[in-house]
């Protein structure tokens, strides 16, 4: 069937061949086809239109600017103006009203949550969850267990100065690795742990063991109580955690609180004063604000149903 | 192997490889003596082994001449080599992909602390290279030193020179994978290996040059058949695009880093140069010529058009080297140059489909065999996917669209249905015709494992290049929708979190396409093996008799 006949003419298209042959292989001679070459001509033509109206050609000092004057540049700087333009004025108001005019005003509120949303996903979520639900070792920001204090003029602090941070006014608390700095020994460490446990409602799950925690309570009237208190109910002063609810930065497992102890973990929570702008600050404070409120309940107004805060809004350097 | 010849034109070849191979032992020692790098010494001790292997190998066929492979009429013994590492670099390269779609699609699962060298970072360019220059590039090889000696009616040139560039590639694909997972890279897409490694392969590639065009030279036929110009072109255009854009200065001879000769936004242009065409003449024009052999040849129809594969051909090869800049939109580049990059894309989208056209209009006349022979099929749908993905590819490079493509799954997806659609099939097509040609089969083991192998396949293909699409287009839209308060959407983290279920179709897809790909390989071994053929009624493929008729 392929081989063409004595005049080299193909017999199933009766095209003739070019007359040559590879390894059993001929070639048609078969004319261009016309739609193929008048789409061709016309993508030239396109680009050439292009090249007119669109900067195109290098040239010895510049380029061809084309008669549209189209320039990237001078579009981004149009469309970063627009949106200052549109943005700005609620900047403002938020940088210059109190927290307390901020949650009285709706549209402002509105405003800031958005902000503080957009600015949470790229920037906090990493670590702290799509809707600040933590992980461990990263605290969950939509109950109402705070560290540091959960008043927006609190949380515009830490956002500010970070935890652990390089910032000069950090939050910073230290607890110290126990085990690890062999400050206690295991026994003692076990006994601290059940001591725990009992303070906690986490003894509902991991019974303690009596008699342990009996000799815990005395050590940890020496060791732990200089921050977590005399009750366990912590102190927000040093960022202590309470050890009475059952929220645990590192679990709260019988084995998890005794690592805790031994290793006394604390993460890193950067200053964010010097990579976003006080108004955006704010406006993450207020975010954060409406996160809280029960850990179930993701409070579709929380802002405005709070309780308002006494906080005079503090001056931002 | 048997890399002595007899013909008095290689006498110095065996010397020439000896000097190189020993050359290369003594750097690679005072390299590995020299360096404070660990990996950088792994590297060394790696090539040396090599070329001391190359120097025993050397030696032995020499002492030991076997004069039946010297006498054939053309050089099958590096086809055949090549048609098994092909093979075997496939599944490798496939299964690479397979383990960081999953990665991708299970990051909790799939990373491994305690592996450093399992990290995505290092196993994605393991991947690209494996199928890209480990399979592509033995399939290139192999099959041009089959169609080049066939359609030219020569033996290969330059004797025992044919078996250094098969075992040099090696080379270069072991250093650079191996390379990869100690953490050496120069950090240039598809074109990571360091520079020692681009040097061993820019001297290999050399050699594949001269053997290529030595034949071309001692051609007992008048004219040059087109598929030779592709491959020419390849080989060309690859050396020109390997040696500008790994020109570096390293920091030491025993130090695997090394400071580009561009920087800037140079050095982007020169990176997007190179890695466009890539595309363009080593996984487009290479290809080509592989599709004008052995669709012609499976389908014993003459080529649709000797005048549209000049036109073609000179088209692509013209306008493909200029459609770069299209990577770099919406960047630091001067629009000028994107405007241009642009344009030469929207040119090349005919000359791309001649090739289509000539592939396909060649099957005038032999439309029918395409129910009973599934090579052929596997052959034709390759184009098919060619065609899809040099129309897409102009699409993308239109700025209003790349501003919504570009950085998305969507370049994923149009790079794989050009990866799986196009050169693998073709490529599995190709090696399903050659493996019972080169071991003298009557036909393959089974065709109907061929059957499955395409179905298989080509779910896989859909299943993956779908999924990317719909991926990459969210991902897009994801990322540009601002709220009435001027406010982004939606999170980076919430498009990654959206992906998930298109990441699981994309790693099913895959892992289909590698289990084609085994079925494949077990056939071939079968076929190869000369176990007897299925006893199913099928049309006696006319491939053999072509074989036996040149």
């Amino acid at each position: 069937m392929s081989t063409p006949d004595k005049n080299g003419v193909d017999a199933h298209t009766g095209t003739s061949t070019t007359g040559h042959e590879w390894d059993g292989i001929c070639e048609l001679d078969t004319p261009l086809p016309r739609w193929w070459l008048y789409l061709f001509y016309a993508c030239i033509v396109v680009a050439v239109i292009y090249w007119v109206l669109m900067p195109a050609w290098p040239m010895g000092n510049g380029y061809t600017p084309g008669v549209l004057g189209f320039s990237d540049r001078a579009n981004v700087a149009a469309e970063i103006k627009a949106l200052q333009a549109a943005r700005g004025p609620s900047f403002k108001r938020l940088n210059a009203a109190s927290y307390d005019e901020i949650v009285r005003d709706p549209q402002l509120a509105e405003f800031a949550r958005a902000a503080g949303e957009s600015t949470f996903g790229d920037n906090c979520a990493t670590c702290h969850g799509a809707g600040g639900a933590g992980a461990p070792g990263y605290p969950n920001l939509a109950d109402d267990v705070w560290l540091w204090g959960g008043t927006l003029g609190e949380l515009e602090q830490t956002l500010r100065v970070g935890i652990r941070s390089t910032h000069e006014n950090t939050r910073l608390s230290v607890m110290p690795a126990y085990g690890r700095d062999q400050m206690m020994n295991a026994k003692d460490i076990g006994d601290v742990t059940e001591y725990v446990l009992t303070l906690s409602k986490a003894r509902d799950r991991e019974t303690p063991q009596a008699v342990a925690a009996a000799r815990g309570g005395v050590i940890y009237q020496q060791q732990c109580v200089a921050c977590h208190g005399a009750t366990g109910a912590g102190d927000r002063a040093f960022g202590a955690p309470s050890l009475t609810d059952d929220v645990w930065l590192y679990g709260g497992s019988r084995q998890e609180v005794r690592t805790q102890i031994e290793l006394g973990r604390g993460g890193v929570m950067p200053s964010w004063e010097t990579r976003l702008d006080p108004a955006m600050i704010r406006a993450l404070a207020v975010y954060v604000y409406g996160l809280g409120g029960g850990e179930a309940e993701p409070a579709p107004q929380p802002v405005a149903a709070a309780p308002l805060q006494p906080t005079a809004p503090p001056a931002t350097p | 192997m048997n890399t002595r010849q007899t013909a008095g034109d290689v006498g110095y070849a065996p010397l020439a490889i000896g000097l190189i191979l020993a050359l290369g032992s003594v750097l690679t020692i005072w390299g590995a003596a020299r360096t404070h790098d660990g990996p950088f010494a792994i590297q060394m001790y790696t090539a040396m082994a090599a070329f001391l292997i190359g120097i025993f190998a050397l030696l032995r066929a020499y002492i030991l001449p076997n004069p039946a492979t010297s006498r054939t009429r053309y050089e099958d013994g590096v086809v055949k080599a090549g048609v098994i590492a092909s093979t075997f670099w496939g599944i490798a390269g496939l299964l690479v992909g397979v383990i960081i779609a999953l990665q991708l699609s299970f990051p909790a699962i799939f990373y491994f602390e305690d592996l450093g060298w399992t990290n995505f970072g290092r196993l994605r360019p393991l991947h690209t290279s494996a199928v890209i220059f480990a399979f592509g590039g033995n399939v290139l090889i192999a099959t041009s030193f089959y169609v080049v000696q066939r359609t030219c009616r020569a033996r290969l040139a330059g004797g025992p020179w044919a078996w250094f560039v098969f075992w040099g590639y090696q080379l270069f694909i072991v250093l650079a994978g191996t390379g990869y997972l100690l953490g050496i890279t120069q950090s240039r897409e598809y074109a990571e290996p360091p520079w020692y490694v681009d040097i061993w392969l820019t001297l290999v590639w050399v050699a594949y040059l001269l053997v290529f065009l030595g034949t071309i030279w001692k051609r007992q036929e008048k004219h040059i058949y087109v598929a030779n110009w592709f491959y020419l072109a390849f080989i060309v255009t690859i050396a020109l695009l390997h040696i500008i854009n790994n020109l570096a200065l390293p920091v030491s001879f025993a130090d695997s880093f090394s400071y580009s000769a561009f920087s800037g936004v140079q050095d982007a242009l020169t990176q997007w140069w190179y890695g466009h065409n890539a595309v363009g003449f080593f996984l487009t024009a290479g290809f080509l010529a592989i599709m004008y052999y052995f669709i012609p040849k499976q389908a014993d129809r003459p080529v649709y058009s000797y005048r549209l594969s000049i036109i073609h051909f000179w088209a692509l090869i013209f306008l493909y080297i200029w459609a770069g800049p299209h990577h770099l939109h919406y960047t630091a580049l001067p629009m000028w140059a994107q405007t241009l990059g642009a344009t030469f894309s929207i040119m090349l989208w005919m000359p791309s489909w001649g090739g289509m056209i000539n592939g396909l209009m060649t099957l005038s006349g032999a439309w029918d065999k395409l129910r009973t022979d599934p090579v052929l099929r596997m052959l034709v749908v390759s184009v098919a996917f060619y065609g899809m993905s040099t129309f897409e590819g102009p699409v993308m490079s239109i700025r209003a669209v790349n501003s919504l493509s570009h950085y998305t799954d969507w370049t994923i997806g149009h790079v794989h249905s050009g990866a799986l659609g196009w050169v693998g099939f073709v490529s599995f097509g190709a090696l399903y015709c050659l493996t019972p040609w080169l071991w003298k089969r009557e036909r393959l083991y089974s065709t109907a494992l061929v059957e499955w192998h395409f179905w298989i396949a080509t779910i896989g293909i859909v299943l993956y290049i779908t999924s990317m699409w719909v991926a990459g287009v969210m991902q897009g839209l994801m990322w540009r929708a601002y709220n009435e308060l001027g406010f982004l959407e939606y999170s980076f983290v919430e498009s990654v979190e959206a992906m998930h279920p298109y990441y699981i179709i994309r790693a099913v897809g895959g892992l289909l396409y590698l289990f084609g790909a085994l079925l494949m390989a077990y056939n071939l071994w079968r076929t190869a093996r000369g176990d007897a053929p299925e006893a199913v009624a099928v049309r006696p493929n006319a491939a053999p008799a072509a074989v036996a008729a040149e």
